[in-house]
């Protein structure tokens, strides 16, 4: 053997920022420590970063996602649904949609998940600081707002008005009701409105937006000086959201939304996300609504 | 640059020491097609005489030496509470790779640029490339290649060493120590004022055999400007989304993952596969929403990702013009046809 031609350069395997290559797969192992069943369809999930280290080190900012991993499994994006303040013991709301996610609801306290993250763009609270803020809901999309809820509770001094405004398909469908009257103590208004009501329904039934038509007209022609809009649910209901907004005037980077697409890396690597030529994992999943309408194909 | 000019059995030489000492890849002949022409792939050579230095083009490119079409990127042990996962880059020992056209060294270079970049750098593609020695080799432009519009007829870096025929002998352009290291093993000598002249010669025969021409001018605002058009119909009705210009395109890189356990449950699996943006379920999500649903939109996605999203984020195209989308095809869909129907030309 004629040895040593070439030298072996091994990958440099330092380093936990977002430049070093061995942040590619680094997983933080977590312990599931409760389980809580808010829906039939959705279950909250607290789940622990073991090293104690790794959790106090773990921070991020309401909208960001994990990917969270059952070895074998598979492993999908999940937006953080607990406060900042939290750190690494983090809550998820999950709902079942497949293979990992119907695994997930029968598995029991002490599991133990890996956690890659926390990755992508979350919403920019601080800009929003000393303004009325309008979080607007539909279904799901609740999840990643109780970040930014959690945050105005933590930051309530900061924002004037907090309105959050969320609407559910029927009503046995909303999520953290056992929540609701905390939110409101801290002076946070809460208007929730159900499309298709039951017997029990006495609040508004409708569309999100009747409910944000009655705000805004209770505003005054110049709310949006002093406005900040969030809104996260499915497309349709965004893109009716926003338009209303921008008609009354409100510009529309004072809009932010969070994309929803298929992630299998989470890191701009595998091309599943991309909206045009956007990569929804880096750039998002939060973005400003000017963008979006610039983003190809985004809506 | 440092220029050497090595004769052909001097060449066979080299080869010998380099294999004695690492794993050669480089072009064979792997079988002929159905109108009887030889068809060549990227194999591990053991001698030289199997070496095909003058191939035409590889069906699949040499991609998958960089970017496996499947490669584990985590083993989990699994214990009755708890797990342990193991990462592996895959890349052990250095590799040779003998004989790469222009066309495939441009896509790495290209690919270099994503999956190499300031975010999240990949390392299992940053193990290999930087553990794999380059030496390339001109080419014969076949009808279908229209690599010179791309800008990527020539490759002016990420290689070691370059090759052109020249006749009797090669002309070398050496980029690496490593390289230069090589060649003190053989006897290479300075090119004259008559090898100059020949290499010349040979640039400008080889120029003169490009036929197939893409009108790149303006083209990502003629992309912007024409993303409603119904020339994308057309092209949709036509495709299969079968996903084969993807798998021998050397710079599609998209992939999804899949996760594994063996039957005993004592091992899991973190599998990466590539994938297209062609087939059906790339862009679908939960609750079952696509949103890609039609032919026409994910072959539009293909284009505008080569052709315009990469050229806004690196100022070059993605796609280096080698032609085998074309070639693989079922439907006949070829980039240089899409972009003229695109400008209206066709
Ligand atoms: C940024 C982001 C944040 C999210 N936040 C939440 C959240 O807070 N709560 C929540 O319940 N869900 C959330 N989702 C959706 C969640 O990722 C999917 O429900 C999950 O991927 C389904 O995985 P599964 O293995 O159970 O489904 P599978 O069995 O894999 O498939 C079921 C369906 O999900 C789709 N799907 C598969 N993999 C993915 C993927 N990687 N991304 C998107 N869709 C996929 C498939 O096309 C299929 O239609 C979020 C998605 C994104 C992109
Ligand atoms: S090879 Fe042709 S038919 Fe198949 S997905 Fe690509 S463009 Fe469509
Ligand atoms: S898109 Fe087609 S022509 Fe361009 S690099 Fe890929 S396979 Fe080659
Ligand atoms: S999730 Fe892979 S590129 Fe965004």
């Amino acid at each position: 053997m004629n040895e040593g031609l070439i030298e072996f350069k091994p990958v440099d395997n330092k380093g936990l920022g977002r430049n070093a290559p061995s942040a590619f797969e680094r997983t933080y192992k977590a312990e599931i420590t409760s389980i809580h069943q808010l829906t039939p369809m959705e279950n909250l999930y607290r789940m622990q970063l073991i090293d104690t280290a790794e959790r106090k080190g773990f921070s991020f900012e309401p909208g960001q996602f994990v990917m969270l991993e059952l070895p074998g499994i598979g492993e999908a994006p999940f937006s953080i649904t607990s406060s900042p303040l939290r750190h690494g013991d983090i809550e998820l709301c999950i709902r079942k949609a497949g293979n990992l996610t119907n695994f997930l609801s029968r598995v029991g306290r002490g599991t133990r998940v890996g956690i890659r993250g926390p990755l992508g763009a979350g919403f920019p609270m601080e800009k929003m600081h000393g303004q009325d803020i309008l979080l607007i809901a539909g279904g799901l999309g609740l999840a990643p707002l109780r970040a930014c809820i959690s945050y105005a509770q933590d930051n309530r001094s900061r924002f004037n008005n907090v309105d959050i405004i969320y609407g559910a398909k029927e009503p046995s469908q909303f999520l953290f009701t056992y929540q609701y009257d905390w939110w409101r103590a801290d002076d946070i208004g809460l208007h929730i409105t159900v499309e298709k009501p039951d017997a029990s329904w006495k609040g508004p039934v409708g569309m999100t937006t009747n409910i944000l038509e009655q705000i805004l007209s209770s505003r005054g022609s110049s709310f949006h000086e002093n406005t900040y809009a969030i809104v996260c649910g499915p497309p349709v209901m965004f893109k009716f959201v926003c338009s209303m907004l921008t008609q009354k005037n409100l510009p529309m980077q004072k809009m932010f939304v969070s994309l929803e697409r298929r992630m299998h890396c989470g890191m701009g690597k595998c091309c599943r996300c991309n909206v045009g030529s956007t990569y929804t994992c880096l750039k998002g999943p939060v973005f400003d609504y000017w963008t979006v309408m610039n983003l190809k194909e985004a809506i | 640059m440092l220029f050497r000019v090595i004769a052909r059995e001097e060449l066979k030489r080299l080869f010998g020491f380099l294999v004695s000492a690492h794993t050669v890849v480089g072009p064979v002949k792997a079988g002929r097609d159905r109108t009887g022409l030889p068809l060549y792939a990227f194999e591990e050579v053991e001698r030289f005489e199997d070496l095909s230095l003058d191939y035409a083009m590889t069906k699949i490119p040499a991609k998958r030496f960089f970017l496996p079409y499947r490669e584990d990127m985590a083993v989990f042990e699994m214990r009755k509470d708890d797990w342990e996962k193991k990462v592996d880059y895959n890349m052990g020992r250095p590799r040779i790779f003998f004989g790469m056209h222009p066309c495939d060294i441009n896509a790495l270079n290209r690919l270099d640029k994503v999956l190499m970049g300031e975010t999240y750098p990949m390392p299992y593609y940053i193990a290999k490339r930087r553990n794999t020695v380059i030496i390339g080799i001109d080419c014969t432009p076949r009808p279908c290649c229209f690599c010179r519009s791309m800008g990527a007829d020539t490759a002016l870096h990420g290689f070691d060493m370059f090759l052109t025929d020249i006749g009797e002998r090669y002309f070398a352009e050496i980029l690496s120590d490593t390289a230069f290291t090589f060649l003190k093993k053989i006897s290479a000598t300075e090119p004259s004022g008559e090898d100059h002249v020949l290499y010349k010669k040979a640039a400008a025969a080889r120029n003169e055999r490009f036929v197939t021409h893409v009108d790149t001018t303006d083209l990502m605002k003629i992309l912007d400007m024409e993303f409603q058009s119904d020339v994308w119909k057309q092209w949709g009705d036509k495709c299969l989304s079968c996903g084969a210009c993807s798998n021998v395109c050397p710079t599609c890189y998209c992939y999804g993952v899949e996760e594994t356990v063996d039957l005993k449950l004592t091992t899991a699996r973190k599998t990466k596969m590539l994938y297209s943006c062609n087939v059906i379920d790339f862009a679908e999500v939960a609750g079952g929403h696509n949103f890609r649903p039609e032919r026409h939109i994910r072959l539009k996605y293909r284009y505008y990702h080569k052709h315009r999203g990469f050229v806004e984020a690196y100022e070059e195209s993605l796609c280096v013009g080698c032609g085998r989308c074309g070639e693989s095809c079922l439907s006949g869909i070829t980039v240089p046809e899409v972009i003229a129907s695109i400008r209206g030309a066709l």
